[in-house]
């Protein structure tokens, strides 16, 4: 290995201030772990209100990440390609998620979608189905705040992408669908991966929307976030330990999938 | 040749009949009338700039023409008149790109597949066609690998190969040796020239290289400006040269012969030359640049081992330049200066010593077009 030549060389103002920027993240880790209760944490984090809290940031967390990929990869993809008017317009709405406070957002949510909502209104005479409150309440959440990720990741994808192979497809005699999934789908792959993975962390950590569209029901609606939360009010070692297995999945995904999907399509 | 005939496809008696009128944004507007007959290759010759990519694009339907149409094998393509385009995958044009366009993530032998599957054949008749194609391209051993570890000219033969296997009815052929290197160039010259041979359609092959074009096509049309100056054969290109720029790639000596260790014997001259490239024995075809012949009053001394006595047969201003063309026993064309024309006092039958370095002879494998 180089690193320790490029270390030597390396401006010392840079490796200053980087060093300080790494810390800004380190230290709240250190924090983190220098208040764990070690010797009750097993206990604590076997508890109802965890391990259901985890059952449901997972399975909610997954959804909401393959709903936005299902979703937001046409909604990408027609960003990139179709020149409609409003186009810019209807961009920034798609990406506002990513600014807006969450809770504003669940609250839109609420309005639309709630049992007075415009559209949740008519649903729930129909069909008795409300989305409020419920698992799927909080998937919905979830991809409100999460799919613009992956939607700003694919489209800026599409746009970088030499459209020449695309073409020679085209010239083979494949349809545009064809071309779509066979040649256009895997030349991003590596922004797809990405973007999916930023979906599903941004889902993961979810806290404002879900709480204000879905409610802190625990077992139904209540997150990890959430009952971190919820346990800083009432019992702190139980917060810190919640906050340990958040920390302990995101960071084990991220290394995971850093080895297996990351490296391949970004340094290339 | 024979087998060939079972993934060809069966183009219509009419080959291709064109008229391109595209206007670009930039202002450029291309203008170009173009017919080529079923097994016949026609050169589109010209200088950067000159629209030979929109003419590219507007062919395989990915630019509209804004005027004229596009009738291949009986069916239209393009004609804005009309109203009717006809979108590039249900055209059968067969593109091989400059660059190839290769898909990275598939393998040789899919990429070759490509075609067939998307065009509704099933799996293992497009494994079956794309195996036959790479077999007789001489790539068969390269299905596995990924297009990213191929060779220029590997790739170039994938590019072909997928190309044919959508059975176009309309080869097409953009720059197709521009990417190699010189030595990779004359050898994909010869197999393209037998695969050319072998397809039954139409085809057209654009390119800036005169040597492709004399060497590989039945005609040649020359675009300058997005407009048609001059359409003929190799050889009347090179007689009647109707513009300057014509002229000067018409101006590159070519010339038959047969290579032994460097000594030259031509087809149609009594007249012998030295080459230093000794690399290809045998039949080949000679380029001799038309800057690289030094004229003189008297007999040269020093290295040029190509030295003969000759007379000017003509004298013509081109440009920047004075083309003089020489007389038996060699009649190659010279550029020179309009100044070293008036020093040596060059009129047409005036004698002249005529030298060119063996190191200014450049020698190609004779391709088998005919074969």
């Amino acid at each position: 290995m180089s690193g320790r030549r490029i270390r030597q060389r390396a401006p010392w103002q840079l490796v200053a201030l980087g060093s300080i920027g790494a810390a800004v993240f380190v230290l709240p880790l250190v924090g983190l772990i220098t208040r764990t209760p070690w010797s009750r944490l097993g206990e604590l984090v076997a508890s109802d209100v965890v391990v259901d809290a985890l059952k449901l940031s997972l399975l909610t967390s997954v959804l909401a990440a393959f709903i936005s990929l299902l979703l937001g990869v046409p909604l990408a993809w027609v960003l990139a390609r179709i020149n409609f008017p409003g186009r810019h317009i209807v961009r920034a709405i798609v990406t506002l998620p990513m600014v807006l406070p969450p809770v504003v957002g669940g609250a839109a949510l609420l309005f639309a979608l709630g049992r007075r909502g415009v559209i949740g209104e008519p649903i729930n005479d129909a069909t008795g189905f409300l989305l409020p409150f419920s698992v799927w309440g909080v998937v919905v959440a979830n991809v409100f705040v999460a799919m613009p990720f992956l939607v700003v990741t694919v489209e800026g994808a599409l746009r970088n992408l030499d459209g020449r192979h695309e073409a020679a497809a085209a010239t083979l005699g494949a349809s545009r669908l064809t071309v779509f999934r066979r040649i256009t789908l895997p030349m991003i792959s590596p922004s797809l991966r990405a973007g999916l993975v930023l979906a599903w962390a941004r889902a993961l950590g979810e806290f404002g929307a879900t709480v204000t569209f879905a409610g802190n029901l625990q077992g139904r609606t209540q997150t990890l976030p959430l009952a971190v939360f919820v346990a800083l009010e009432q019992d702190r070692d139980t917060a810190v330990a919640i906050s340990l297995v958040l920390v302990a999945v995101s960071l084990a995904v991220l290394l995971l999938l850093r080895d297996r999907w990351w490296s391949h399509g970004s340094t290339s | 040749m024979v087998a060939w005939v079972n993934v060809m496809s069966s183009a219509g008696m009419t080959g291709l009949d064109t008229h391109l009128v595209v206007e670009r944004p930039d202002g450029f507007v291309l203008d170009l009338a173009i017919t080529i007959a079923p097994g016949e290759t026609l050169a589109l010759l010209g200088p950067n700039g000159a629209g030979k990519s929109t003419t590219v694009e507007a062919l395989a339907g990915l630019t509209p023409l804004d005027g004229g149409h596009i009738v291949l094998t009986n069916r239209v393509l393009d004609r804005p008149a009309t109203n009717i385009f006809v979108p590039p995958e249900e055209r059968g044009i067969g593109v091989v790109f400059q660059d190839y366009l290769l898909f990275d993530h598939l393998s040789v032998l899919e990429n070759v597949m490509f075609g067939p599957v998307s065009l509704g054949e099933a799996k293992p008749q497009a494994r079956q066609l794309a195996e036959d194609l790479l077999e007789r391209l001489g790539i068969r051993a390269l299905g596995d690998r990924k297009p990213l570890h191929l060779s220029g000219g590997q790739a170039q033969r994938v590019a072909l190969a997928r190309a044919l296997a959508s059975k176009p009815d309309l080869l097409l052929l953009d720059e197709a040796l521009a990417a190699l290197d010189v030595t990779t160039r004359g050898t994909l010259r010869r197999v393209l020239a037998q695969h050319l041979a072998a397809f039954a359609g139409p085809r057209l092959l654009i390119t800036h290289d005169p040597t492709d074009a004399f060497l590989l096509a039945d005609r040649i049309a020359i675009v300058e400006d997005g407009r048609l100056t001059q359409v003929g054969s190799a050889e009347d290109i090179r007689r009647r040269p109707a513009t300057p720029y014509v002229a000067a790639l018409a101006g590159t000596n070519l010339l038959a012969g047969v290579n032994r260790g460097g000594v030259l014997t031509l087809d149609d001259h009594h007249h012998g030359l030295q080459t230093a490239d000794t690399s290809v024995e045998g039949p080949v075809l000679i380029t001799v640049h038309p800057t690289a012949i030094a004229l003189h009053k008297q007999q040269p001394s020093g290295s040029p081992r190509n030295t003969w006595e000759t007379t000017v047969a003509s004298v013509e201003p081109l440009g920047d330049t004075t083309r003089i063309t020489l007389a038996n026993p060699l009649p190659l064309g010279v550029d020179i200066t309009p100044g070293a024309t008036a020093a040596l006092d060059l009129q047409p039958g005036s004698a002249v010593w005529a030298s060119v370095k063996a190191t200014e002879i450049s020698v190609a494998p004779a391709a088998a077009r005919d074969s």
